[in-house]
């Protein structure tokens, strides 16, 4: 219990902040404005400053219930209001609705005369009776500095503006004042002496013929906030500021796979796909096929029935509708069901900010579940590689924060095939390779898995075949002789199937002369059986006439004997 | 006659401070020095009707408004410089 009275005290006490409504701008602010205190918004010429600091009183007006006072001091009421239509923003129905008060301070220097002492207490009756009678919240005083033109009494007007903003801080109103950024100062006259809370600079570059618009927060009193500078854009949806990194790696992750559309690829990534939300990146050389393997992600996508968004930056809609069908996938069906949105445009057209700008938007509204940047390497004609690299890393950082995958093709050279020129492999979690090998006379394509973080996959080389049919991957030829890929593998296949029958034809050959050799040895075998069965009848036959013989020489023996009247066989022992 | 009052002025105030009374005080004896008879002065007090500080874009007080004759002119000040009154209300050339 005490430890979180004690949070709740140091929340307390910590800066209230005002939330301006401008997309990104809360964000780096971490929650928007210091409440109740001014901010200082200084920039050249053109930069913005008017637009944010309108936009920041009519959202509050529209988003938070909070009315506020736009005191300008350049333009008229109908000027502003004109300007701001083209945003949406309808400045006399917010005034009707006293959400809005605006007050066009004119100053016109050679109309007035000074003598003797006065004091700016006019301007703080007509803020004040504006803040009154909208019971505003909110006021911007654009561009304060115009006053200085107005009263050459330096020391008067000085005294006053200090005057003034420790009186908006005692109304408690949340105050923007607007100024012209000076040579060496940040305003022309130095009022941010006077606004010591939150300064915020507008910048307006144009680097290369490519202006990008940027702002930073050289100051926040009391709050941490990112100190980098951001892109922003102006539209027709008003600013949009862009978060350069993300301040936490944080983003949940699901471990749903989902198919790339070949079935060969799944189980190379483990049978199942990719995860949902993760950063892919298929980079090779010229011709290798990305944009047709980034054409089945996108068909795979909506198969599932899920959104996908297209950003093509070196092919029309319809050029890749078209070569797609080629290959026996036609993407137009998803493009009439509105599964399927390209947006086509070089990357000439602006400045990579804008493109990133671009992106977060067509991101915002279309909400899709997969998005394909074909290719990225066309951004770094736009820009340094570096400012590439920050760009994409906020890329995936903001599409993995929700969730959507996000594929990049890039386009890589022979010789440096395993660096993607932006050095951005680090970034992806999947990494899918293609080459073009050049073999006996051709090309062919094959396809590596270089990586692919939180997954069983495969390190087999694959031959990656694109037939009007669509893609297909097929192992290559492996051999004591290398790779083999396309007619090379053809050839090898059939060498191999001659080989094969050969040695069928050498088997059977083999054991033909197996059987002979056994027939032979069988027919040995027979006759020397023949043989001994041959003797051992000679051997009886010998047998019997010895037995026979001995017989008869008894019985001639016995017969002539009682021929000679010999004694009786019995007596004969007895002689 | 129309003639008499062609000087219309209006002089801002806000309060009964030290430097509007003393810019009444000082406008209303230049005028009877130089315009005899020819002026009106409408005393306006902001504290009392804010919403009219919009209508002659008045930001310094105390500030006097010359409506008529026209060009419209404005002379902020507590109007103690006669010499720069004068100039201001082009009854003086300037130098």
């Amino acid at each position: 219990m005490a430890e979180t009275d004690g949070q709740n005290e140091l929340s307390h006490r910590q800066l209230a902040k005002c939330p301006t409504g401008i997309t990104g701008m809360d964000e780096i602010t971490g929650g928007g404005l210091p409440r109740g205190r001014p901010t200082l918004v200084c920039g050249g010429a053109g930069c913005g400053k008017t637009l944010l600091s309108m936009e920041f009183v009519v959202r509050g007006a529209v988003n938070y219930g909070e009315p506020g006072v736009f005191m300008s001091f350049e333009e008229t009421s109908e000027e502003l209001a004109k300007n701001v239509a083209s945003m949406g923003f309808d400045l006399a129905d917010l005034e009707k609705q006293k959400l809005l008060a605006l007050d066009f301070v004119y100053i016109e220097r050679h109309e007035i005369e000074e003598t003797g002492e006065y004091d700016l207490e006019g301007l703080f009756i007509r803020l004040g009776h504006a803040i009154d009678s909208v019971g505003a919240k909110r006021v911007v005083l654009d561009t304060v500095e115009a006053l200085f033109a107005g009263f050459p009494n330096e020391l008067i007007l000085r005294s006053e503006l200090r005057r003034l903003f420790r009186w908006l801080k005692d109304k408690g109103v949340t105050t923007l004042i607007t100024g012209e950024r000076g040579e060496g100062t940040l305003t022309r006259h130095g009022i941010e002496e006077y606004v010591s809370d939150a300064v915020l600079l507008l910048d307006h570059r144009v680097v290369d013929q490519i202006a990008t618009r940027r702002l930073r927060f050289i100051k926040y009193r009391g709050s941490v906030h990112g100190t980098d500078e951001y892109p922003f854009l102006i539209d027709e949806s008003g600013f949009s500021i862009l978060p350069v990194t993300s301040l936490t790696l944080d983003h949940a992750v699901t471990s749903e796979r989902v198919s790339t559309g070949i079935p060969r690829l799944d189980g190379m990534l483990g049978g199942q796909g990719y995860y949902r939300g993760s950063s892919l990146l298929i980079s090779g050389t010229a011709g290798s096929g990305k944009t047709s393997l980034a054409a089945y992600f996108a068909d795979a996508a909506c198969r599932r029935g899920e959104r996908c968004l297209y950003l093509a930056f070196e092919e029309s809609q319809n050029q890749i509708i078209r070569n797609m069908r080629s290959i026996g996938l036609d993407l137009e069906p998803w493009v009439k069901q509105g599964l399927l949105k390209f947006h086509a445009a070089r990357s000439t057209l602006y400045g990579l900010e804008m493109h990133l700008a671009m992106i977060h938007k067509l991101a915002n509204d279309f909400q899709p579940a997969t998005v394909i940047m074909d290719p990225i390497t066309n951004l770094s004609i736009v820009a340094s590689l570096n400012e590439v690299k920050s760009v994409l890393m906020r890329l995936v950082d903001f599409f993995k924060n929700r969730q959507i995958t996000i594929l990049f093709t890039n386009l890589t050279h022979s010789g440096e095939l395993e660096a993607t020129t932006l050095g951005v492999s680090s970034l992806m979690d999947t990494w899918l390779l293609l080459l073009s090998v050049e073999s006996s006379g051709e090309r062919n394509r094959v396809f590596h898995l270089l990586k692919s973080r939180g997954m069983a996959h495969s390190n087999q080389m694959r031959e990656f075949i694109i037939t009007d049919k669509g893609i297909d991957l097929v192992d290559v030829y492996l051999g004591p002789g290398g790779v083999f890929t396309g007619a090379a593998r053809l050839q090898q296949k059939a060498q191999e199937k001659g080989a094969a029958l050969a040695t069928q034809e050498e088997l059977e050959r083999r054991r033909r002369v197996l059987d002979r050799k056994r027939q032979i040895m069988e027919a040995q075998v027979a006759a020397l059986q023949a043989e001994i069965s041959a003797e051992e009848e000679e051997l009886q036959a010998l047998q019997d006439k010895s037995k026979l013989q001995q017989k008869t020489a008894g019985e001639e023996r016995e017969r002539l004997a009682l021929a000679r009247q010999a004694d009786s066989p019995e007596f004969k022992e007895g002689e | 006659m129309p003639k008499e009052k062609d000087y219309e002025l209006r002089l801002y105030v806000a309060g009964m401070t030290p430097k509007c009374l003393a810019a009444f005080t000082n406008l209303k004896k230049i005028c009877e020095e130089h315009l005899e008879g020819r002026y009106s002065i409408q005393v306006i007090d902001l504290l009392e009707n804010p919403k009219l500080a919009q209508g002659d874009q008045i930001l310094a007080i105390p500030t006097l408004v010359r409506k008529l004759p026209e060009p419209v002119r404005k002379i902020i000040g507590d109007l103690s410089n006669t010499e720069k009154v004068l100039v201001g209300l082009d009854l003086r050339e300037r130098i």
